[in-house]
């Protein structure tokens, strides 16, 4: 493939058969061109899929938006978010809402939900702005618990716990509806993380680890502190808003039962998980947050026990899974992956050693967001 | 949260890039080979059950040895406590009718998911049942929200869901014809009970106490049908989401409202809650209980404790409820004393409460139609089946279901049932009633369990 | 008036729950600056041991005592295997783990004991004591849980202000390099600071399970609403965590009241906000001076 920008040849020129790696030096166009590639992929992907599996492929999509706008906050900008899950139901209901009492197009209704749960992400990230890390935890939490019980209490409008009935979109012409909907999420997802990444190369970007590297530094170095903290949580807000809305697509009906706080939990853990700060760790994490249940249980289900024990036996699992690998892999799976393929990349000869680390990554090299993320 | 400077640029960029392509290849590998594995386990639990054509395959999930049905329930969280029970007392049924040569020889396969009672488990668990699984049909699942969630799923798919494990007065929808309820519905049970409060509390002030979701609101429908409403004088409620502790607010509420009669449409948690600020405060009102919540072992379980076990079950002495299988401490009853056999042998260790005998109830409705489906067996067979034998399909119930090709509703009504010492037991007439239609005393017999379970050892 | 009186009550007994358990959250955030979510559920499996043991015919008062034992150990257990190591990782690897330690911890009471309601007997009766003709909701149990937990913050207190124990505990979690250099164990002081978390934890689930229906799931609630407290009172402030504890249960309890249920978290959130919107470090923590 040839270097579009013309750049300079790099070490890499040395070896004939990786030049294919080299890549556009504009970050929108090396974005737009991951984009691009990752479309085709997925594309290949769900053509060989079964419904099942497209189905799933969708909720890992839906679950990467959230978690990257989390990974945002969180990893890039350093404000811990247990509310991620609340700014989901607002979405959702949004969704919700306008497919029952008016008859907009859908993409209006779901750029209505991105707009809404923002615009709630600024009002909560007003506040939030003087919080540190563990109190903006204890407001958040609470917000995922209470936000949804709204619903609850004004059950015509919101339609308790029935919840009210969102139809997926109807494909063009013989497209199968389900793979139309995993195109649809898949298509969401990659074009948050073109945007996000963007947004991270970007004055913004520097911006966001400035204030979580030392706030009073970045304010005497100009940088506008607060104002950049409630960005971050409307960014952040406005992905959870978009999954929030493919997950109503999704699951076909919208109500509290989907909302609790188990979901905000999870995020923040697969998030985590996956690697904070990068945009290929909400992969992980949300690879980690549909299929890890499945695993567990059915490793729990190896043992013959009552299903009962099996199941909560599965929650052992998880939760024995999250330690280890908090504790094993400090920077999360993608900084473990990317420690590996370093690893490997350097022993091919003409390379050389693209690190100088000894062991796997720690905070002092800790990727920031990009979309290589390594 | 990191506070470390951050790595230099220059060279390392484009070795950090190159390892950005490879880790989204990877990962692309990793989702495909977690999706294929996933397909690829499935198939060894539905062990032959693939609609191929090997002999007697007459619908997805058939063999001419076995049929494969699937579940979602709670099996973990805060909606498992009680409810984990019914799956597996389900499955001891089974378990009996696959011990006696299966149903027209087939044996039944029952895979139970546990969806923690979250509708967006329930959707996934349910297609990996449908799609992967390949279930026959979804027998017994749990829960309103849950099931509302996929019931557009199965019905485009014609996937029978058999027996939803709720009340819910939705579940007989012209436009869901694969849908079933099972249990009576909330609203023939609180109108059912409110014609009792009005026949025996007359010009007694009367007060609600319900959980604020469709369980509540469908049994207070069935209240205010009977009820005048002056005579209502407090409507308390309570979200299930946020029930923590004792509910003494609500309680208070009521007995400064004067309420000499309460109404309760909750779960047996909830009852509990109700109960213990009461007794505290010295209230005693009549309480008048949905079945839902007033199984005595299990309420009086989590009574036991109040003042260091002295009162426990008395609490719940003079309560008023409803029954439409016959109570568990009904020891001779045939259908109690063959349900405790079944879960003695099939379900070791499981103790005879509502939840068990719920199970085992609703599993031998599901063996009954299965039979009367016959030995060609298809999804729309057994749907038809049950529609055509509605009130005949044997069961232990004390009133006849009333499917029909245009009513999905189960159990057509409840007889009233009193709480002394601990144990329920059932007086007066059986009554059966439609959501609007008059309530009728029925007068059939019910019919007595078959000698295979009877003599069960 | 007997509503209100009622209400408050109730709010103040459950006050006193949530501030056992954030007393329990400022422990650990003065040792290791790490909030731990798996609090609750220390709590909730101590309580299971508990109950065991009463099965098995224990004397209550033994198997009380054996819950706070067993919470002491958990609490050091954990700190050292799974939180030292963690030591200079990250910051929110600890709170993923403390996560995950919630997680493992409900799975494990539901497979080893079962996820059946049950119920806990209380250590006195939960009668409503009677002032004149009306019985409150006040009951002898009420009047344990308020000493209990009187009696847990007197002995924090004393044991902050009066011991040198106290003494090196507060000076390994402001000054733990300082500290060290004076000769303080400072990773036993920290492990410590866990175990007496634990052991308040314990007491709280002692006291909350009678109350409830008791299942792995029941101290879920209680340690989001004692977060709240916590954060409303100052994370490292003992007395922080009462007074928090009281405001988050008299207005739980008044709005569940007055307005409704649903509205509780909604009536916590409004709080928090109004709280810390003036104070963003909560009542009763001592502001850092800022360092450039």
């Amino acid at each position: 493939m040839p270097s579009p920008d013309g750049r300079t040849p790099t070490r890499l020129s040395g070896v004939p058969w990786l030049r294919w790696l080299r890549l556009p030096r504009q970050p929108l166009l090396r974005h737009l061109l991951f984009g691009a590639v990752a479309a085709v992929g997925f594309y290949l992907l769900t053509s060989s899929l079964s419904a099942f599996n497209n189905f799933r492929v969708g909720e890992i999509a839906l679950y990467v938006i959230a978690l990257a706008g989390l990974s945002l906050l969180t990893g890039t900008n350093g404000q811990i978010s247990l509310g991620q899950g609340a700014f989901m139901a607002v979405g959702a209901y949004t969704l919700g809402v306008l497919t029952t009492h008016t008859h907009w197009p859908m993409a209006v209704d779901v750029l209505a939900a991105i707009v809404l749960s923002g615009a709630l992400g600024v009002v909560v990230g007003i506040p939030a702005t003087r919080l540190k890390g563990p109190y903006l935890a204890g407001m958040t939490l609470i917000l995922a618990l209470a936000l949804p019980r709204i619903a609850d209490k004004y059950t015509a409008f919101f339609g308790g716990d029935q919840g009210l009935t969102v139809n997926a979109p109807t494909p063009p012409g013989t497209i199968d509806p389900q793979r139309w909907l995993t195109w649809i999420q898949l298509a969401g997802a990659i074009i948050v993380l073109i945007l996000l990444a963007n947004l991270t190369r970007s004055r913004f970007g520097r911006s966001f680890r400035a204030v979580r590297d030392d706030e009073i530094a970045a304010g005497l170095a100009g940088i506008h502190v607060a104002r950049t903290k409630v960005l971050a949580f409307t960014v952040a807000a406005s992905c959870a808003g978009l999954a929030g809305a493919f997950l109503g697509l999704s699951i076909g009906v919208v109500n509290t039962g989907e909302f609790s706080l188990t979901l905000s939990i999870y995020l923040l853990a697969g998030m985590v998980l996956g690697g904070a700060g990068t945009l290929v760790g909400p992969w992980w994490g949300a690879i980690v947050i549909v299929f890890m249940p499945g695993w567990s249980n059915s490793i729990a289900n190896s043992f013959s026990l009552g299903s009962a024990v099996a199941a909560n036996l599965s929650l052992v699992i998880f939760g024995l899974v999250l330690i280890v690998v908090m504790m094993a892999v400090p920077m999360g799976i993608q900084g473990g992956v990317s420690w590996l393929v370093g690893r490997a990349l350097s022993l091919v000869p003409g390379i050389g050693q693209p690190r100088g680390s000894r062991g796997p990554p720690d905070i002092a090299t800790t990727p920031d967001i990009t979309t290589g993320g390594g | 949260m990191n506070k470390e400077p951050h790595a230099k640029k220059g060279p390392r960029h484009v070795g950090r890039r190159r390892i950005g392509i490879v880790t989204v290849v990877l990962a692309t590998g990793l989702l495909a080979a977690a999706c294929s594995s996933n397909s690829s386990s499935s198939t060894t639990t539905t062990g032959g059950g693939t609609s191929s054509n090997n002999g007697g395959a007459t619908a997805p999930g058939v063999t001419a040895t076995s049929v494969t049905i699937g579940a979602t329930t709670p099996l973990t969280g805060p909606a498992a406590p009680g409810y984990s029970e019914i799956a597996a007392a389900s499955n001891a049924i089974f378990k009996w009718a696959n011990a006696n040569g299966g149903v027209n020889g087939r044996q039944i396969n029952y895979i139970i998911k546990d969806d923690g009672y979250n509708p967006a488990n329930t959707v996934t668990l349910t297609r990996q049942l449908v799609q992967q699984n390949n279930i026959f049909a979804d027998v017994g699942s749990l829960g309103t929200p849950t099931q509302l969630a996929v019931e557009s799923f199965l019905n485009t798919n014609k996937v029978p869901q058999l027996f939803v494990e709720s009340g819910c007065n939705c579940w007989s929808q012209s436009t869901s014809p694969w849908t079933f309820g099972w249990q009576t519905n909330y609203t023939v049970e609180g109108k059912i009970l409110g014609q009792y409060i009005k026949q025996n509390f007359a010009g007694q002030k009367v007060g609600y106490l319900y959980q604020a979701d469709e369980f509540g609101q469908d049994f207070i429908k069935g209240l205010d049908q009977e009820l005048s409403p002056t005579d209502v004088v407090s409507r308390q409620n309570y979200d299930a989401a946020t029930l923590a502790g004792p509910m003494s607010n609500q309680i208070a509420a009521l007995k400064s409202a004067g309420a000499q009669v309460v109404a309760l449409a909750t779960i047996p948690a909830a009852t509990a809650l109700a109960l213990l600020p009461a007794a505290s405060i010295g209230y005693k009102p009549q309480w008048v209980a949905s079945n839902v919540g007033a199984d005595p072992p299990t309420v009086s379980a989590l009574l036991k404790s109040f003042s260091q076990g002295a009162a426990g079950a008395t609490l719940l002495d003079g309560m008023v409820s409803d029954a439409y299988v016959p109570p568990e401490a009904n020891t001779a009853n045939p259908w109690v004393q063959a349900i405790q056999k079944v879960l003695t042998k099939y379900d070791p260790g499981a103790p005879l409460d509502g939840n068990t005998e719920y199970g085992v109830a609703l599993g031998y409705t599901f063996i009954q139609a299965l039979q009367k489906a016959g030995p060609n067996l298809t999804r729309a067979g057994i749907v038809s089946a049950i529609e055509s034998n509605g009130s005949k399909l044997v069961s232990p119930g004390l009133v006849p279901f009333t499917y029909s090709n245009s009513v999905h509703f189960g159990y057509s009504g409840a007889q009233i049932a009193t709480i002394s010492g601990g144990a329920a037991s059932t007086v007066g007439p059986v009554y059966t009633a439609t959501i609007n239609g008059p309530i009728t005393v029925f007068t059939g017999t019910p019919t007595p369990p078959p000698a295979s379970l009877l003599n069960l050892s | 008036m007997s509503l209100f009186i009622n209400l408050s009550l109730n709010g103040i007994t459950n006050g006193m729950i949530f501030a056992a358990v954030a007393l329990g959250l400022v422990f650990i955030w003065r040792a290791t600056h790490i909030v731990n979510f798996g609090q609750g559920s220390m709590a909730m499996f101590t309580t299971y041991l508990a109950v065991t043991l009463l099965d098995r015919h224990l004397n209550y008062w033994l198997a009380f005592a054996a819950a706070l034992v067993a919470g002491l150990i958990m609490g050091a257990v954990i700190e050292t295997i799974l939180i030292r190591p963690l030591r200079g990782k990250p910051a929110l690897n600890p709170v993923i783990v403390t996560l995950g330690l919630f997680i493992l911890l409900e799975g494990m009471a539901g497979s080893i004991f079962g996820i059946g309601n049950r119920s806990f007997p209380p250590a006195f009766s939960q009668a409503g004591l009677t002032f004149g003709h009306t019985k409150v909701a006040f009951s002898h149990f009420d009047v344990f849980i308020l000493a209990a937990v009187v009696v847990l913050m007197l002995g924090t207190l004393a044991l902050f202000r009066a011991t040198s124990l106290g003494l090196r505990m507060r000076a390994a979690a402001f000054a733990p390099e300082v500290a060290r250099l004076l000769g303080v164990r400072v990773g036993r002081i920290l492990t410590l600071g866990w175990a007496l978390a634990a052991v308040a934890g314990s007491l709280a689930g002692l006291l909350v399970a009678p109350t409830v229906s008791f299942s792995p799931n029941f101290m879920d609630l209680v340690l989001v609403y004692a977060f709240t407290a916590a954060v409303l009172g100052g994370l490292d402030s003992p007395v922080g965590a009462l007074v928090g504890g009281l405001v988050t249960g008299l207005a739980l309890s008044y709005v569940g009241g007055y307005l409704g249920s649903s509205l509780e978290p909604l009536g916590a959130l409004a709080i928090l906000m109004v709280v810390l919107s003036a104070r963003p470090e909560g009542l009763f923590s001592r502001p850092e001076p800022r360092r450039v």
